[in-house]
C-alpha cells in the first residue's frame, strides 16, 4: 500500500494517474474477489447445521440416485434460497453504500443517513405492531410478505419524501438532502417508538429481532418478490460509475465534462432505495456492509467506480454469505441474528480503516 | 374450534409415522416443555426452545433458539419426527420447510385459562399416543381446580391485587386486563387492580396511588428489575399503596406463576393463600 492511497475519491486523473499500475492492481482485486464469491457460496450450500454434503448431493445428483426428502428440503428449500437472498441483499447493501458515498462525495454516506434505512425499519413496525388491524381482504392477499412489503414502501416513501425535500426546480441539493435524511431518520425513529410504546410482549419480541436482521425467513416467494428489483438496482448502478467518477471533482466540473448531473443524481437516488428497500425488506435490519465494503475496497483498488461498484457488489455479497454462515453454526441448532455478526466483524474493521487513514491521511 | 384445527396435522402424523416411531419429539414454548414431563414422555425429547426451563433437566437439551425464531436447518439436524409448538411459534418459512420435510408440526393454543391448560394437556397427551397418562393428569388437574375453587368461593371480600413485572429505575410496568398475570389472580380468588388497561403496561405514580393494592405480586428475581420491600415502602407511589402499608407483599417463581402447565392449580393455590393468609401478614409475605 503506497501513500498514494486515499480514502476519498480522487476523480478521473487518479486511474489515469501515473501508471496502468492501478488498473492491474484492480483487475487482480476483482479477480480475487469473484474467487471468493464463487467460494463463500459453494461453502455456504455445503456448511449448514443441518450435515448435509454438498459432495454427497452431487455426486448423488450425477449418477442419477435419488435424494432423501431431507436432503432436498435442506438443499432446495432452505440453502439455495438463502444462498440467492445472500448474494444480492450483500451486493445490494454494498453496492448502495459506495454509490451513496460517491453522491454525497462524502465516505460516510450510507442508506442508514439518509432516512432509508429508518423508514424502512418504520414500515415494518407498523406492519408488526398494526398489520392485524388490516381489512382480512388485505391481509389474506399479502398474507406473511406484510412485513417485508411494507418495510419496502417505507423505503421508498422516505426516499421520494426525501427526494421532493431537497429538489427545487429540477436542481437536487446534496446538502439539503443529506439533512433532511437526518431530520426524516429522527422522526421515522419518534414514530417507531410510539408503536413500540404500545406494542404488545410478543410484538416487541419481533421487533428486536427484524431490527437485528436474517437471512432466516430466506424463501422463493420471498425472493421472486424482492430480487427483480435488486438486480434491477445492481443492474443500473454500473451505469453511474463515470458520472460518480466527474462529480467527484465537483458538480461543476462533472458538468463540463458533458455529464448529466442532475438525471444522474435522480437514478443514483432511485437506484439506492430500490437496492436498499429490497434487501431490508427480505432480511431486516443488516448493518455495516454499506459503509464498510465501499472503505476497505477502496484501500485496495482506488477510488475509480468503474471497478469500485462491481468489486463493492463481490465483495458484500461474499461477506454477508460468510457472515450469515457463522450466524448458522455458531450456537447451532439455534442461529444468531446476522446483524449482530455483521457489527461484531464491521465494528473493528471499521475502527481499522480510520486509524490507518489517520495514518496515512493527515487530518 | 382449535382442535378443528389441529386435525389436519395430527393426522398427517398419524400417516406419516406410526405414532410409537415418534421417538424424536421437539419441543417448542416453555409451558409445552413441563406438560411432556408431567406426562412421562420425557425419553421421547431430543430438543426444546429458549422459553423452556423448567423442570430443571430440560435445560440439558439442545436449544433450538427462540420460539419465534426458529432456525429450519437448527430443527432438521435434531432429526425429529414431531415437532410440538406454542401457536405463537415460527417463523412461518421454518413450519412451511418443517412441512415440505413431512415433519409434524402439531401447534398447540397459548391461551392463559384452565380451559386452555386442559386442552393442551390432552393435544399433547394424543399427539405423543400417551392417552391414559393424558387422562389421568387431567382429572388429577380438575381435581385440584375443583378445590381451588371451592376455597376461592369463600372469599367474601376479593382483595384487589398488583402485579408488578419490572420495576427499572423506579418505573412500574403492571399486568392488565387479558394478561396471564389477571388470570392467575383471578385463579387465586382475587381482583386485578389494574383490569382497566389492556397488556402489559408502563404506570405513572399517580395511577398506582389512585389504584390502591390491597396487594403487591411479583415474580421472584435479581437485578435490575428486583424490588426489595424497602424499595417499595420508599417508592413515591408504591410507598402510598394499601400493600406496602399492611406489608402485603407477595413474590413467586415466573415460570411457576405463569407457565399455565401442569402445576398452574398448584401456584394458584400458593397464591390464594399467600393473598389471604390465615396468620398475619410478614414482611417477607
Amino acid at each position: 500500500m503506497g501513500g498514494s492511497d486515499r480514502a476519498r475519491p480522487t476523480g478521473p486523473h487518479a486511474m489515469r494517474g501515473p501508471s496502468g499500475d492501478r488498473s492491474l492492481r484492480a483487475r487482480v482485486t476483482m479477480a480475487v474477489l469473484v474467487v471468493f464469491v464463487a467460494m463463500t457460496a459453494l461453502a455456504s450450500m455445503g456448511i449448514g447445521a443441518a450435515g448435509v454434503s454438498l459432495p454427497q448431493v452431487l455426486s448423488k445428483l450425477w449418477s442419477g440416485e435419488a435424494l432423501s426428502l431431507r436432503e432436498q428440503v435442506v438443499i432446495f428449500d432452505i440453502r439455495l434460497p438463502r444462498l440467492f437472498t445472500g448474494l444480492l441483499v450483500g451486493a445490494s447493501l454494498a453496492v448502495s453504500g459506495a454509490v451513496m458515498q460517491g453522491l454525497f462525495r462524502n465516505p460516510l454516506a450510507d442508506p442508514g443517513i439518509v432516512g432509508v434505512g429508518a423508514g424502512a425499519g418504520l414500515g415494518a413496525v407498523l406492519a408488526i405492531v398494526l398489520g392485524s388491524f388490516l381489512p382480512a381482504a388485505v391481509l389474506a392477499m399479502v398474507g406473511a410478505h406484510i412485513i417485508p412489503l411494507a418495510a419496502f414502501l417505507g423505503g421508498w416513501a422516505a426516499t421520494m419524501i426525501l427526494y421532493g425535500v431537497s429538489t427545487r426546480q429540477g436542481r437536487t441539493s446534496v446538502a439539503t438532502m443529506l439533512l433532511a435524511g437526518i431530520a426524516l431518520g429522527a422522526l421515522a425513529g419518534a414514530l417507531t417508538g410510539i408503536l413500540v410504546y404500545i406494542a404488545d410482549d410478543q410484538q416487541l419480541r419481533d421487533l428486536t429481532f427484524w431490527g437485528l436482521g436474517s437471512l432466516a425467513g430466506a424463501s422463493w416467494t420471498k425472493l421472486a418478490a424482492a430480487a427483480p428489483i435488486m438486480l434491477a438496482a445492481l443492474i443500473a448502478a454500473p451505469m453511474l460509475a463515470r458520472a460518480l467518477n466527474g462529480l467527484a471533482l465537483g458538480e461543476a466540473a462533472a458538468a463540463h465534462m458533458g455529464i448529466a448531473v442532475q438525471r444522474m443524481k435522480t437514478l443514483a437516488i432511485l437506484t439506492v432505495a430500490a437496492a436498499t428497500g429490497a434487501a431490508v425488506a427480505v432480511s431486516g435490519g443488516i448493518g455495516f456492509i454499506g459503509i464498510v465494503v465501499p472503505h476497505l475496497l477502496r484501500l485496495l483498488m482506488g477510488p475509480d467506480h468503474r471497478f469500485l461498484l462491481p468489486a463493492a457488489a463481490c465483495l458484500g455479497a461474499g461477506l454477508l454469505l460468510l457472515a450469515d454462515m457463522i450466524a448458522r453454526l455458531v450456537i447451532a441448532p439455534a442461529e444468531l441474528p446476522i446483524g449482530i455478526v455483521t457489527a461484531v466483524l464491521g465494528g473493528p474493521v471499521f475502527l481499522w480503516i480510520l486509524l490507518r487513514r489517520r495514518g496515512i491521511v493527515d487530518m | 374450534m382449535i382442535r378443528s384445527l389441529l386435525a389436519p396435522f395430527l393426522l398427517a402424523a398419524a400417516v406419516a409415522t406410526p405414532v410409537a416411531a415418534q421417538d424424536r419429539v421437539v419441543v417448542v414454548g416453555g409451558g409445552l416443555a413441563e406438560i411432556v414431563y408431567a406426562l412421562g414422555q420425557e425419553d421421547r425429547l431430543v430438543g426444546r426452545d429458549t422459553t423452556a426451563s423448567f423442570p430443571p433437566a430440560v435445560n440439558d437439551l439442545p436449544d433450538v433458539g427462540y420460539m419465534r425464531a426458529l432456525s429450519p436447518e437448527g430443527l432438521l439436524r435434531l432429526d425429529p419426527d414431531l415437532i410440538i409448538a406454542s401457536e405463537g411459534s415460527g417463523p412461518p418459512e421454518t413450519i412451511a420447510i418443517m412441512q415440505n420435510a413431512k415433519i409434524p408440526f402439531v401447534q398447540v393454543t397459548e391461551e392463559t385459562s384452565v380451559a386452555s391448560v386442559m386442552e393442551r394437556v390432552s393435544t399433547i397427551a394424543q399427539t405423543l399416543d400417551a392417552a391414559d397418562a393424558g387422562r389421568a393428569l387431567v382429572a388429577r388437574l380438575q381435581a385440584q381446580f375443583d378445590d381451588l375453587s371451592q376455597v376461592t368461593a369463600q372469599v367474601s371480600a376479593p382483595r384487589r391485587v398488583m402485579f408488578i413485572l419490572s420495576a427499572q429505575d423506579g418505573r412500574i410496568n403492571t399486568a392488565g386486563a387479558g394478561t396471564g398475570a389477571e388470570a392467575m389472580i383471578e385463579l387465586a380468588g382475587a381482583v386485578n387492580a389494574f383490569d382497566d388497561i389492556e397488556g402489559y403496561r408502563l404506570l405513572t405514580d399517580e395511577a398506582i396511588a389512585a389504584a390502591a393494592p390491597d396487594v403487591i405480586l411479583m415474580m421472584d428475581r435479581d437485578g435490575a428489575h428486583a424490588l426489595s420491600d424497602d424499595g417499595i415502602r420508599a417508592h413515591p407511589a408504591l410507598g402510598l399503596t394499601p400493600a406496602a402499608q399492611s406489608g402485603r407483599i407477595v413474590r413467586m417463581d415466573g415460570i411457576f406463576l405463569l407457565g399455565f402447565g401442569p402445576r398452574t392449580a398448584e401456584a394458584a393455590r400458593a397464591l390464594h393463600d399467600a393473598v389471604y393468609p390465615t396468620t398475619p401478614p410478614r414482611q417477607e409475605g
